[in-house]
């Protein structure tokens, strides 16, 4: 249980119990339960999705286009006459795809940086933080459009566009955390045990702010949703015939007159499925670091 | 305190600098001649050439990247491909709507935000601040152009109280011009509020948690007393760094609000000179976009240091 920062000797030597001690915690945080819930809920939907959808998204049926949602079409049909619900099975697929290796980008080269940055201080933290200053100057929608535009639109590139900014997040994170951890006597005794920084960063540090990056990657995984669905919105993003969220609600913005259900329930489709990040993210923060019970 | 001005006004300019190094090399590699785009298709190859030799596209890089900064510092933006008019011109026209309305959403979520944050930090574990709590979760959930949709199908096609889309302009009146910007700095406005809120109740809850707050109460301070003198004021702190920040988010959330609105604001020139290939009115409208960001983080920095004395000798 490293997971609270103490040091592993204290700690009862029973594996299960702490576990189970966890898990009690966990089952009485609100936050974590309905976050992992909801969570779980949109993972299930997205993978079911390969293998069973109502209806086929890619079958145009003009004869039901427009149809109210009803016990057949329980979300409603499109313009097209493809059905609704089964659109947005396959959309969560394609948002969680984006958002995920966005965070993933970030975490693979914002989390190196950082921690090199703590552990070698000098021109290369100051390169670093220089860099993020930079980063961080461009408003990340702007860039976003701006990569996309240049680059051609696509699922790809607006995965690149999202990962770049995630990148200076985690640095800057994982640099701060890693200060914090370089003063500590086991890392101290590490050092006087001559291992170098590469390893002691490895084997000490890593460990110790993994709980804050998670905490992090579940906050940018959420932002990640909104900022892919804000791209396909402008036409940026994922490309049709693939089902995306911000794509349905672009192709409902004309019709939103006669058939606002078009636009209802990709947006409930998005909301829920950042809440539910947003609750999980809060949940975890409070159950592995009580010391950083603070709200963004 | 003199030292740490000198350092954040170096580093204001090396960022100032390289910012407009990498919007210069992105429009560099975009791939797209700009003389092709002009003449189009059916040019022969001599006209392609003389335009490309009358825009200066032969010159060095180095030449032309000197001559767009020094350009873009005395005001001189450069003359855009597809409108044929002076880009400083185009921005100024498209700025006396984008910047109201990026004003109009801040005043909005910070009238919401302040007085939410404040009640949740003061009630808190009781009813109200969960309830503000849950709705600022949900309103940091909600997509702000999916917001800005549902309101125009209830104010604008429901009740026909507001324009769905489009500007007058400012000399068909003040009213109507406000009024079609009602829904775009409510819908830009919303999400902010929820952030600003949450960071209001933070910032406040940590500094009641300070030493000094336990002094007042123990002088015999109220509650309430100390809330408002003190904590309200330490709080103050990261709420406006946070501001700072939001700027530069409304100024990047015009690109896509406006497109829901059709408003001709400097989002919506952005965006349509992105997608046109018109390089020099992106390359100069992003870079002052950029510049904006940089220069107001740099004035909250700057405040902060004249408020909390603290801050003068160490950052990071």
């Amino acid at each position: 249980m490293s997971e609270l920062g103490i040091d592993r000797s204290h700690q009862i030597p029973d594996e299960r119990e702490t576990w189970r001690h966890f898990v009690r915690k966990a089952m009485r945080n609100r936050s974590f339960v309905i976050g992992a819930i909801i969570t779980s809920v949109i993972l299930f939907t997205a993978l079911i999705s390969f293998i069973w959808t109502p209806f086929d998204v890619t079958k145009l049926e003009i004869v039901n286009r427009l149809k109210k949602p009803d016990w057949v079409y329980w979300f409603g049909t499109d313009h097209f006459g493809r059905d609704m619900f089964s659109m947005i099975m396959v959309g969560s697929r394609n948002s969680i795809a984006v958002a995920f290796v966005a965070v993933a980008i970030g975490l693979a080269i914002g989390v190196p940086l950082g921690t090199l940055a703590a552990a070698r201080k000098g021109i290369i933290e100051e390169i670093l933080m220089r860099f993020n200053d930079l980063v961080f100057a461009f408003p990340a929608l702007l860039s976003a459009v701006m990569i996309t535009a240049i680059f051609g639109p696509g699922a790809v590139n607006a995965i690149i566009a999202i990962g770049i900014f995630n990148i200076p997040v985690f640095a800057r994170l994982s640099r701060s955390a890693a200060m914090t951890i370089w003063p500590r006597e086991y890392v101290m005794a590490a050092r006087v045990a001559g291992k170098s920084s590469t390893r002691i960063t490895i084997e000490h540090i890593l460990p110790n702010i993994a709980n804050l990056l998670i905490v992090q990657a579940t906050i940018q995984f959420s932002l990640g949703i909104l900022a892919e669905a804000g791209l396909s919105y402008v036409g940026l993003g994922t490309q049709p015939p693939m089902p995306s969220w911000g794509r349905m609600l672009f192709e409902a913005q004309t019709m939103i007159g006669f058939a606002p259900h078009m636009a209802l329930f990709p947006g409930i489709a998005i909301i829920f499925t950042v809440l539910g990040l947003n609750l999980l993210g809060d949940g975890l923060r409070d159950l592995l670091d009580p010391k950083l019970r603070r709200e963004r | 305190m003199l030292y740490y001005l000198i350092r954040r006004f170096t580093s204001l300019l090396l960022t100032l600098a390289l910012s407009t190094i990498v919007i210069f090399m992105v429009m560099e590699i975009v791939p797209g001649d700009p003389a092709l785009i002009i003449l189009g298709i059916g040019a022969t190859d001599e006209t392609l050439a003389a335009l490309r030799e009358q825009m200066g596209l032969n010159l060095p890089l180095m030449t032309r990247y000197l001559q767009w900064v020094s350009g873009v510092l005395v005001g001189d933006l450069g003359t855009s491909y597809t409108y044929s008019v002076p880009v400083s011109e185009l921005i100024a026209e498209r700025s006396i709507v984008s910047i109201p309305l990026a004003i109009i959403a801040l005043t909005l979520s910070t009238i919401i935000a302040i007085p939410t944050g404040i009640l949740a930090a003061s009630k808190r574990g009781q009813i109200a601040d969960t309830g503000i709590m849950g709705l600022t979760q949900l309103g940091i959930a909600i997509p702000n152009f999916w917001f800005a949709m549902l309101m125009v199908y209830v104010f604008a096609v429901m009740l026909r109280w507001v324009p769905a889309g489009g500007f007058p302009g400012w000399d068909q009146g003040i009213f109507n011009a406000l009024k079609s910007l009602v829904l775009p700095a409510v819908a830009l406005a919303l999400p902010q509020a929820a952030i600003l809120s949450r960071v209001t109740r933070s910032a406040l809850l940590e500094a009641l948690g300070e030493d000094y707050i336990r002094t007042a109460r123990a002088k015999g301070l109220t509650r309430s007393m100390v809330l408002w003198r003190h904590a309200l004021r330490d709080a103050l702190i990261p709420v406006l760094t946070i501001m700072g920040l939001q700027f530069a988010f409304l100024l990047a959330g015009t690109i896509i609000i406006e497109n829901v609105f059709y408003l001709p604001g400097l989002g919506r020139l952005i965006f349509q000179a992105i997608t046109q290939r018109d390089l020099i009115v992106v390359e100069s409208s992003v870079v002052l976009l950029v510049a904006s960001v940089i220069l107001i983080n740099f004035m909250v920095d700057i405040a902060y240091a004249l408020v909390d004395p603290r801050l003068q000798s160490e950052r990071s």
